[in-house]
């Protein structure tokens, strides 16, 4: 392939990347609109928004390219997020402590 | 064995040690393997915010949803997710060594960032017009305001940051003294405030829309 036709590729590649990107996006704020609890709405955010992350990482960050740093970022970000969500049984604890709770 | 076969052995072995202490870890170089460990640390920092305001919106009794309408935060997210697209472009522009195309993307990707701002300085003094301030809301717990401006400040500097890094490295690129790389590594950085904004908009947002 010629660097013009190797350009052309990647250009074409990074537009496929962004759509997706939009698209996502866009999940997102049909589910704000959706008949839904807060819990279900929150979750399914959240799926919508590390899918989002993951594909902006692999491939806008070049993060495919390298699977021995791809594999490096995973386990040090997600053992650091994971570590951060001791706190929730202690947040539903207060919220059925404190006097105005049912 | 000869006393200069020993000294050969001896020089061929410091050679390998000296490349294996050399060679970059995960095959990258030093300075994008800085950017990464500063991302991850950062993306720990934001986990922390968000954590705690999740933490805080689950534990508070009168949560308030004081927004109506989402056109400012889409406009918002689309340039962001387009800044993003035109980094990319100035990156792989400066890889094939087209100098005067790369530069202009990244000034364009900046100008999406200055843009991104002013929205999100519009929103905040739209809000603040209302009544809202870092410890008084009209809506509800003075929590609520308290973590909106601190979250969305903090995604706010690193906006700005961006932006400042953008053009100092886009005209350093241009005279020469940086060079593709440093302009990859600059877009690792604004990638990185794209990918937080993807949490920031459902959980701060969204999840607070007026229904």
């Amino acid at each position: 392939m010629t660097t013009a036709g190797a350009s052309n590729s990647s250009a074409g590649k990074d537009i496929a990347v962004y759509g997706c990107l939009l698209a996502l996006a866009g999940i997102q704020f049909l589910i704000a609109y959706s008949d839904i609890t807060a819990s279900q709405m929150f979750v399914r955010m959240l799926i919508v928004a590390m899918v989002e992350a993951g594909v902006a990482l692999l491939f806008f960050m070049h993060l495919w390219e390298n699977r021995g740093l791809k594999w490096f970022v995973i386990i040090f970000t997600v053992a650091v997020i994971l570590g951060m969500q001791y706190g929730w049984t202690d947040s539903f604890r207060l919220s059925n402590g404190v006097p105005w709770a049912k | 064995m000869s006393q200069a076969d020993l000294s050969i052995h001896a020089q061929v072995s410091r050679s390998e040690a000296t490349e294996v202490m050399t060679a970059p870890t995960f095959s990258v170089p030093a300075k994008k393997m800085a950017m990464w460990l500063f991302i991850i640390a950062d993306s720990a920092t934001f986990a922390g915010c968000l954590v705690a305001y999740g933490f805080i919106r689950n534990a508070s009794a009168n949560w308030p949803r004081p927004f109506h309408g989402i056109t400012n935060v889409a406009l918002m997210t689309l340039i962001l997710l387009t800044s993003s697209l035109t980094m990319m472009f100035a990156v792989r522009h400066a890889e094939s060594g087209d100098t005067a195309k790369a530069f202009r993307w990244t000034l364009i990707t900046a100008v999406c960032g200055i843009m991104f701002a002013a929205l999100h300085l519009r929103e905040w003094f739209g809000m603040i017009g209302e009544g809202a301030t870092l410890f008084h809301n009209p809506w509800g717990t003075p929590l609520f305001s308290s973590l909106f401006f601190s979250i969305t400040g903090l995604h706010l500097l690193h906006v700005s940051g961006g932006v400042v890094a953008l053009i100092v490295v886009g005209l350093r690129y241009r005279g020469g003294r940086y060079n593709a790389d440093d302009l990859e590594i600059t877009g690792l950085y604004w990638h990185f405030v794209d990918l937080v904004w993807m949490f920031v908009v459902p959980l701060v947002y969204l999840l607070n829309l007026a229904h």
